[in-house]
């Protein structure tokens, strides 16, 4: 009996985990799609074509290559730290 | 009090502060002196992290290249700072719940092989020594050059510096020192940004003074003021790059993924106490970095157009006075092509090689003449790159006290990069080497003074190595970031990212990823020089970019092998699911 009850909560404390990773992995791939695109994607690959807008005085490819996508790496990584607080208290796996 | 004596002050303090702080923070066991004892706060492994990362190249060269490079300069400041997403988002909170003291250590557990761990620490101490060697060299320079000290001095007095705070406190003071290195660096930095902006473009915001109108009456902005001078004078224009669009791409993910896997730098996660701290302390450290790195641009686009209005068609008795100031150095030089008397900046070399002056002889203006064979191109200056940054406070006019805190500064970066790369080099030979593969059976006690041996021996070969800097040197820089990107990446990612990755598969991963990038950048840098080209690169991809390639490679390998290799032991399962939830972190320990 007490065994049952000890293989249900370790079962029920794996999908825990496993729904937690789930939604830790959508959450990362979200926030590494915009990584991509802010560095690789407005900074480099659509440079050019960005160029013919401006923002605050700059050519807006060459803003996103030299500030725009570095402000936005900062963004992304503290969205992801509270993001990640709430998942681990929604979880009930935080430290 | 002249600059010279202010100069003396200021990095007199400086390192005063710093013994002081090496003295406070003594440390008596292994896990104070590996991880500091996982009691650092967040906030502050940020700013040791950003002092640790950002080195003599950071500070120094950065904004000088950039000033050169225009666009293509992207490539260092997305590179460098994208890194650190990949870091915060999927190594740093996984290995420091984990709760070892190095990535070695993670490797070797994590793939159930002491063969993987050797391979680590290769890579780690290839890596580390690269990187650590032009840090000796980056503080000789700086005291030659502000204090009017010998190379060889230089480098001895930072490695005793060095020496005092990184054995006595292991990681906690060099820890404690960086915070304090990041305090003084940036103030180093951004003062003379802030008033150089002020002057050119009247906002007090370097970042955004780079965005507004040059404050001449001319409506243009600055990038458009350089842009239009630079095409007029033949150069391509500031904001359009020179190197392919696959180049760039490639560079940037060899540097964004490379600096995601430097060991000294993921260590710095393992000294907060938590999982949950370790991605927060990631945000703070890409705070503390972003202010240094969006400033660079901007000190690097005023101090070219600058250069340009100040230099460009003057005659040398009216060039400036820092203008003849470095040109004593041998930093910058002129050779009177066209005998008009003036000097004509253009693209292009103005003669072959370093400017090598012919003794004491001076020109028809008043320039030291110079004995290197001329070149066809109409450029008449040569300009070292480096002095951007040390030069900004002379150029922009500024008192005495703001010259001797870039000296403090450069100084800062310097020490403060060196010490947490021979930390990890100490700690890779003692506790990965020693503890977990050689001598297992020894004591905390005996570690630690291992650990402070290993630390003297890598300062010792650290100051060798800056004093008599093998010719290499800025030639295997593209090796740090390459190897980490090709090596130890992938398989750090793959350790948490998938269960069913085993021993076989990682191990050939990383040797492929290595050999292939090694290879490449051997025969490229070393073998063929001369074949150093586009046309001859694969896909159009240049050495310091290879590392994508080598890491796609490896990742490819890895697989490919992992199908067809038994699937790694249950309890090396049981311990990638552990590291995926933050709960039950407990304290690094020892085994």
């Amino acid at each position: 009996m007490e065994q049952d009850e000890k293989a249900a909560a370790l079962g029920e404390a794996s999908s825990v985990r496993k729904a937690y990773w789930k939604a830790n992995l959508k959450l990362l791939g979200i926030l590494l799609v915009i990584w991509f695109v802010v560095s690789f994607g407005f900074g480099i690959l659509l440079e050019d074509w960005l160029n013919q807008f401006h923002l605050f005085g700059f050519k807006l490819g060459f803003w996103f290559a030299q500030q725009g996508s570095i402000f936005t790496f900062v963004v992304l990584i503290f969205v992801y730290a509270f993001r990640m607080r709430a998942l681990d208290r929604q979880f009930g796996v935080g430290d | 009090m002249d600059a010279q004596s202010l100069t003396y002050l200021f990095v007199g303090l400086s390192f005063a502060l710093y013994i002081g702080i090496a003295i406070w923070s003594r440390v008596a066991n292994t896990s104070e002196f590996y991880v500091a004892g996982t009691g650092v706060h967040p906030i502050m492994n940020g700013m040791a992290t950003a002092a640790d990362w950002m080195s003599a190249a950071s500070f120094i060269s950065m904004a000088g290249l950039i000033a050169f490079l225009g666009y293509d300069g992207s490539v260092y400041l997305m590179g460098w700072t994208g890194g650190y997403v990949l870091l915060a988002l999927l190594l740093a909170p996984y290995l420091r719940k984990y709760g070892k003291f190095t990535v070695p250590e993670f490797i070797g557990d994590r793939y159930y092989s002491d063969a993987a761990r050797l391979v680590a620490v290769l890579c780690l101490i290839f890596i580390s020594f690269t990187y650590v060697a032009g840090q000796m060299r980056g503080v000789g320079i700086v005291f030659s050059r502000f204090l009017e000290v010998e190379v060889e001095l230089g480098v001895v007095i930072g490695m005793a510096i060095v020496f005092m705070y990184a054995v006595l406190g292991g990681m906690k003071g060099i820890t404690y020192t960086q915070v304090a290195q990041y305090c003084v660096m940036i103030f180093a930095y951004t003062v003379p940004a802030i008033f150089i902006s002020l002057l050119m473009t009247g906002n007090p915001v370097p970042q955004l003074g780079l965005g507004a109108e040059v404050a001449d009456g001319s409506g243009l902005t600055v990038l458009e003021k350089l842009d239009g001078a630079l095409i007029d004078l033949g150069f391509t224009a500031y904001t359009n790059g020179s190197k392919s669009t696959i180049d760039v791409f490639a560079i940037t993910a060899a540097l964004m993924v490379g600096t995601a896997g430097l060991p000294h730098v993921i260590v710095r996660f393992f000294t907060v106490p938590k999982a949950s701290d370790a991605r927060i302390s990631a945000g703070w450290a890409l705070v503390f970095i972003a202010i240094l790195y969006t400033t660079a641009p901007a000190v690097g686009a005023f101090a070219r157009l600058n250069f340009i209005n100040e230099v460009n068609e003057t005659t040398y008795a009216e060039t400036p006075q820092w203008f003849k100031n470095w040109e004593e150095l041998g930093l910058i030089a002129w050779r009177d092509k066209n005998g008009d008397g003036a000097v004509q900046y253009r693209p292009g070399a103005p003669f072959d090689g370093k400017p090598a002056f012919d003794g004491d002889q001076r020109g028809e203006s008043g320039e030291r003449l110079l004995v290197n064979p001329t070149t066809d191109s109409s450029n008449e200056v040569y300009i070292d790159r480096d002095i951007m940054v040390l030069a900004n406070p002379e150029i922009a006019k500024l008192p005495g006290w703001v010259i001797a805190l870039v000296a403090a500064g450069g100084l800062a970066a310097a020490l403060s990069t060196a010490a947490g790369l021979l930390l990890v080099i100490s700690t890779a030979v003692s506790h990965d080497l020693l503890k977990r593969t050689i001598m297992k059976e020894i004591s905390d006690m005996q570690e630690l003074r291992a650990a402070r041996i290993a630390a003297v021996v890598a300062i010792a070969i650290a100051g060798y190595l800056g004093i008599n800097p093998p010719a290499f040197v800025a030639q295997v820089v593209a090796f740090a970031f390459g190897l980490a990107a090709a090596s130890l990446f992938p398989a750090i990612l793959m350790g948490i990212f998938s269960k069913r990755m085993n021993r076989e598969g990682a191990i050939a991963g990383m040797l492929v990823g290595l050999l292939f990038t090694a290879a490449y950048i051997v025969y490229f840098k070393f073998v063929s020089p001369e074949m150093n080209t586009a046309d001859h690169w694969w896909f159009g991809i240049s050495p310091e970019g290879i590392g994508m390639i080598g890491m796609v490679l490896n990742f490819g390998t890895a697989f490919l092998v992992d199908r067809f290799t038994p699937a790694p032991p249950e309890a090396v399962q049981h311990l990638v699911e552990d590291i995926r939830v933050p709960s039950g972190a407990a304290a690094a320990q020892d085994h």
